[in-house]
């Protein structure tokens, strides 16, 4: 018998996947309760009963100073700001990444460009678009489109010109236009693309968020972390970070899944 | 249930090990301490004099070693200090108490070294009167010292923070996000109070000067280092009062400190020295003793303690102000004096001011 050969069972594979958790939490619970006994107040590895209480007074009791229910007031605004950004990305990455793909005039004109903006370090910009955008929202939405954009553009552009030529060839033999077949070969082809490009973006769309966030905002997940950890609120920061985790492992796994109902010959073709 | 019974067991051990290795670092002999320190007009002395061999002198006659740190981010240094890698740190009378005191580290301010006498600024764009930032969106770094000075400005007024909005800013953006069209209202400090207020449409409608001796700049330590090491308190405020005295000097020495540590913080000579204007800098040990011993320090504090409180930031279960005690000089303690946290001593000042340092 190999070790390749050697598969775990079923309750082996669930135990498994949930070692790595549970190694950490204890680590942390030890870490945690040596520090308190030191220091009951010490704030670096609060206690479980203290992210307890710490997300019980953001969850569900209103913030004193301005009536709102924090997490879901932060988590809101951040969401808006993700997905405008992303979704701005998004159809643009498939207008351009289409046209790049399909159109050698249009492909000479632009892929160069894109391919230099995509390495621009859009953190880098970030004081450029404050001055130019001002501190509201536009600026925020902004970073995370220049961030995600370029990359998804290329990557796009790229899985257009992979299609086999001979199916463009094919579609040309039977009268298609350029127009149709943009609509009917290669559009079909590339959106289960288009939503896994999303997914790769997730991380890189986060960052830019909280980043934007931290520099100036009103409310957000980003801007409540930044602003609490002048006060070394770890009862705060960590369960904030596991609920930004949550949300991108939640909207991955949706995302997928959208992929997998509209698109089933895509899975298929991965099996394969 | 083995595996589980012996991860209790894994735990346990690995508890007892940090347990044990944490106390025993506390019991052991110290002539190692580490000082952090940050970029403000009434700590660049820590920077000169640990440049300039001020500290291994003093430390040397101590014998005892200091490291001196410079961080770029304030935060970021008073985070250390609390999480226990720095013995002291430079930090303003306010965030001593919301953030080691808060934090559970007794921390006893060694030196009281300077007051904001202007380095702090509210800033309107296009109005002239304080009372025009009702409705407006106000920038500056919450929570800070400026929010502070807002809630205290907004009081001589009538106003309360309710008729305003609140926008957190990181404090490098904020000459900036001045120069952009929805920016109306600001609260900073200086040095960048200096560079908006030279900008068109800029007015100044209220500063620290007008509540003199409320934002105090200190170099605090923690308690039970200070208490096992006297000495270490001492090499610090020789190391204070020698360069102070060298800062405020009326001569070509004075001059080249100035314009050092002007360089330092990102301005020059003339830039620091308005800065030096802006700040009520205790060079004198006898100043800052008659200060910190006198009757106006317990009333800032309260009124530090309460907007503290008001925020929620002398932690979650605060049930009042009280909950953190504060010692002063004279031994009364403001608060619960079952949990003193903050402790003000003119103890290692006055040896400056009496010489026996």
């Amino acid at each position: 018998m190999r070790w390749i050969n050697t598969k775990p069972s079923r309750g082996a594979q669930l135990a498994l996947m949930l070692l790595p958790f549970v190694l950490l939490i204890a680590a942390y619970t030890a870490g945690s309760a040596a520090r308190l006994a030191e220091n009951a107040n010490d704030k670096l590895l609060p206690s479980l009963a203290g992210f307890t209480e710490a997300i019980n007074r953001l969850a569900f009791l209103p913030d004193a100073r301005t009536g709102d229910y924090l997490l879901w007031s932060d988590t809101a605004a951040s969401l808006i700001r993700l997905f405008a950004g992303l979704g701005i990305s998004t159809l643009t990455a498939l207008l351009i990444g289409m046209v790049i793909g399909m159109l050698p005039y249009l492909r000479a004109l632009l892929a160069p460009f894109v391919a230099v903006i995509s390495m621009v370090p859009p953190l880098a910009l970030l004081p450029i678009l404050f001055i130019v955008m001002g501190l509201g929202e536009t600026s925020k939405i902004a970073l995370i489109v220049i961030g995600v954009a370029p990359t998804m553009i290329r990557d796009l552009a790229l899985k257009a010109l992979e299609l086999p030529r001979e199916q463009i060839v094919k579609a040309e033999t039977l009268g298609g236009s350029s127009w149709q077949i943009a609509l009917r070969v290669v559009l079909p082809q590339i959106l289960p693309r288009l939503i896994t490009c999303v997914r790769l973006q997730l991380g890189p769309a986060w960052l830019f968020l909280i980043a934007a966030e931290a520099i100036s905002s009103d409310s957000g997940l980003g801007y409540r972390i930044f602003l609490v950890r002048r006060y070394l609120s770890m009862d705060v920061i960590f369960p904030y970070v596991v609920w930004i985790t949550l949300l991108a492992v939640l909207t991955n796994f949706i995302l997928d899944r959208i992929r997998i109902a509209v698109f089933p010959w895509s899975e298929l073709e991965k099996q394969g | 249930m083995q595996t589980f019974s012996k991860m209790l067991s894994i735990t346990a051990l690995t508890a007892s090990l940090a347990f044990g290795m944490a106390s025993g670092a506390a019991a052991a002999p110290k002539t190692d301490f580490k000082v952090a320190w940050s970029i403000y007009v009434g700590w660049m002395p820590w920077g000169y004099a640990s440049d300039h061999g001020i500290v291994k002198k003093w430390a040397d006659k101590y014998n005892i070693k200091i490291e001196v740190t410079q961080f770029n981010d304030y935060v970021e240094s008073m985070n250390q200090y609390t999480a226990g890698a720095f013995d002291a740190v430079t930090l303003t009378n306010m965030d001593g108490l919301s953030i080691p005191a808060a934090g559970g580290v007794d921390t006893t301010a060694v030196i009281v070294g300077d007051f904001s006498n202007g380095n702090d600024a509210v800033i309107l764009k296009d109005k002239a009167t304080l009372a025009d930032v009702k409705g407006q969106n106000v920038n500056l770094v919450e929570f800070s010292v400026s929010h502070y000075l807002l809630a205290r400005a907004l009081e001589t007024v009538g106003l309360s923070e309710k008729d305003l909005k609140v926008v957190n800013t990181a404090d490098p953006d904020m000459v900036g996000a001045f120069q952009t069209a929805d920016v109306t209202a600001m609260v900073t400090w200086n040095p960048m109070v200096a560079e908006i207020v030279a900008l068109p449409g800029a007015h100044k409608v209220f500063d620290s000067s007008q509540i003199p001796g409320e934002i105090i700049d200190l170099m605090v330590a923690n308690s039970d280092v200070l208490k096992d090491n006297p000495n270490f308190g001492k090499a610090l405020a020789g190391i204070w009062y020698e360069t102070a005295a060298l800062m405020t000097a009326d001569n070509a020495e004075g001059k080249a400190a100035r314009e050092a540590m002007g360089k330092a913080s990102g301005t020059d000579l003339a830039g620091f020295e308005a800065q030096i204007a802006a700040t009520k800098l205790f060079d004198k040990p006898a100043d800052a003793v008659a200060f910190t011993s006198s009757t106006s320090l317990p009333k800032t504090m309260d009124l530090v303690r309460n907007f503290l409180f008001e925020k929620g930031l002398l932690g979650s279960g605060a049930a009042s102000a009280d909950v953190i005690g504060i010692e002063m000089p004279d031994g009364k303690v403001l608060g619960d004096s079952g949990n003193v946290k903050l402790r003000f001593t003119e103890v290692y000042m006055k040896a400056a001011a009496d010489g026996s340092l």
